[in-house]
């Protein structure tokens, strides 16, 4: 009986947290395969961070285009992310997260910006704010958002 | 966001608006908007947190508050007898758990 409990006590959490990461990797895996495929298909789609243009754009007309992401600190990493806190250092488990989420808001913006007829972006920003914090007992939704937002325009004469 | 949604207006997060010129300027223009989240969204956050990814339904709600937002800042930019916003910024803040401000601002001009 002792046993039972002690299973249960140290058992279940240790599972949920094995198959939080093996669901949660493949899902990662599959999404930076995603992001990567999208990336090429907008190859030659220019995306730039200046604030004022490259003198040799002639432009037409423009407009605020921005995208967005919500994402989850999820169960695993915050676990991982917690004993990390305890000796320091790189916490490895939040970083391919963050950057997926970044690019996908990236993405998200130019995708929308090519849908709108544009053919460019730029003065490009990008933006993270949490949202709301997990409660202690580890319930609750940790989310961080990732915005990514500029000015996107169309050429009169590409590169006249 | 959409285009014909403010089709009068064109707004822009930088200085000025690519080939046009500023005739006149109005000020800063404000807009926002409070979020609560929403239960059945929740329920599924709550199926994310364990493997993670992207909380989908969290994702629409931001961008739909994050519009609701701008739209006002070109409301009250419209009845300033503006063309264009420029230098728009937006900020996103927690105020409690569970709700999130969000806020656009910029700057309400005329360009020719």
């Amino acid at each position: 009986m002792e046993n039972l409990g002690l299973l249960f006590d140290f058992g279940l959490p240790l599972l949920i947290l094995m198959i939080a990461y093996f669901i949660g990797s493949a899902i990662e895996k599959r999404h930076f395969a995603n992001i990567r495929k999208r990336e090429d298909d907008l190859h030659g789609f220019p995306v730039v961070s200046f604030d004022t243009m490259p003198d040799d754009w002639k432009v037409s007309s423009s407009n605020l285009v921005t995208g967005s992401i919500v994402i989850s600190l999820d169960y695993f990493k915050r676990v991982i992310a917690g004993l990390r806190g305890l000796i320091g250092g790189r916490i490895k488990t939040y970083e391919p997260l963050l950057e997926r989420a970044r690019r996908e808001a990236l993405l998200r913006m130019t995708e929308s910006a090519r849908e709108q007829g544009y053919d460019a972006i730029f003065n490009v920003r990008l933006e993270t704010s949490r949202l709301a914090n997990a409660t202690r007992d580890g319930k609750g939704t940790a989310g961080v958002e990732m915005l990514a937002f500029g000015t996107a325009v169309k050429f009169a004469s590409r590169f006249g | 966001m959409n285009a014909d949604s403010h089709h009068a207006i064109v707004i822009s997060n930088t200085e000025s608006i690519p080939g046009r010129k500023i005739v006149e300027f109005y000020g800063v223009v404000t807009g926002n908007t409070v979020r609560a989240k929403h239960v059945g969204r929740d329920i599924m956050a709550g199926l994310k947190n364990i493997v993670g990814g992207e909380l989908r339904g969290y994702t629409e709600l931001l961008q739909d508050s994050r519009n609701e937002a701008t739209e006002r800042m070109v409301e009250q930019a419209k009845s300033m007898g503006a063309n264009a916003v420029v230098n728009v910024r937006f900020a996103t803040s927690s105020i409690s758990q569970g709700a999130a401000e969000l806020f656009a601002y910029g700057t309400a001009v005329r360009v020719s």
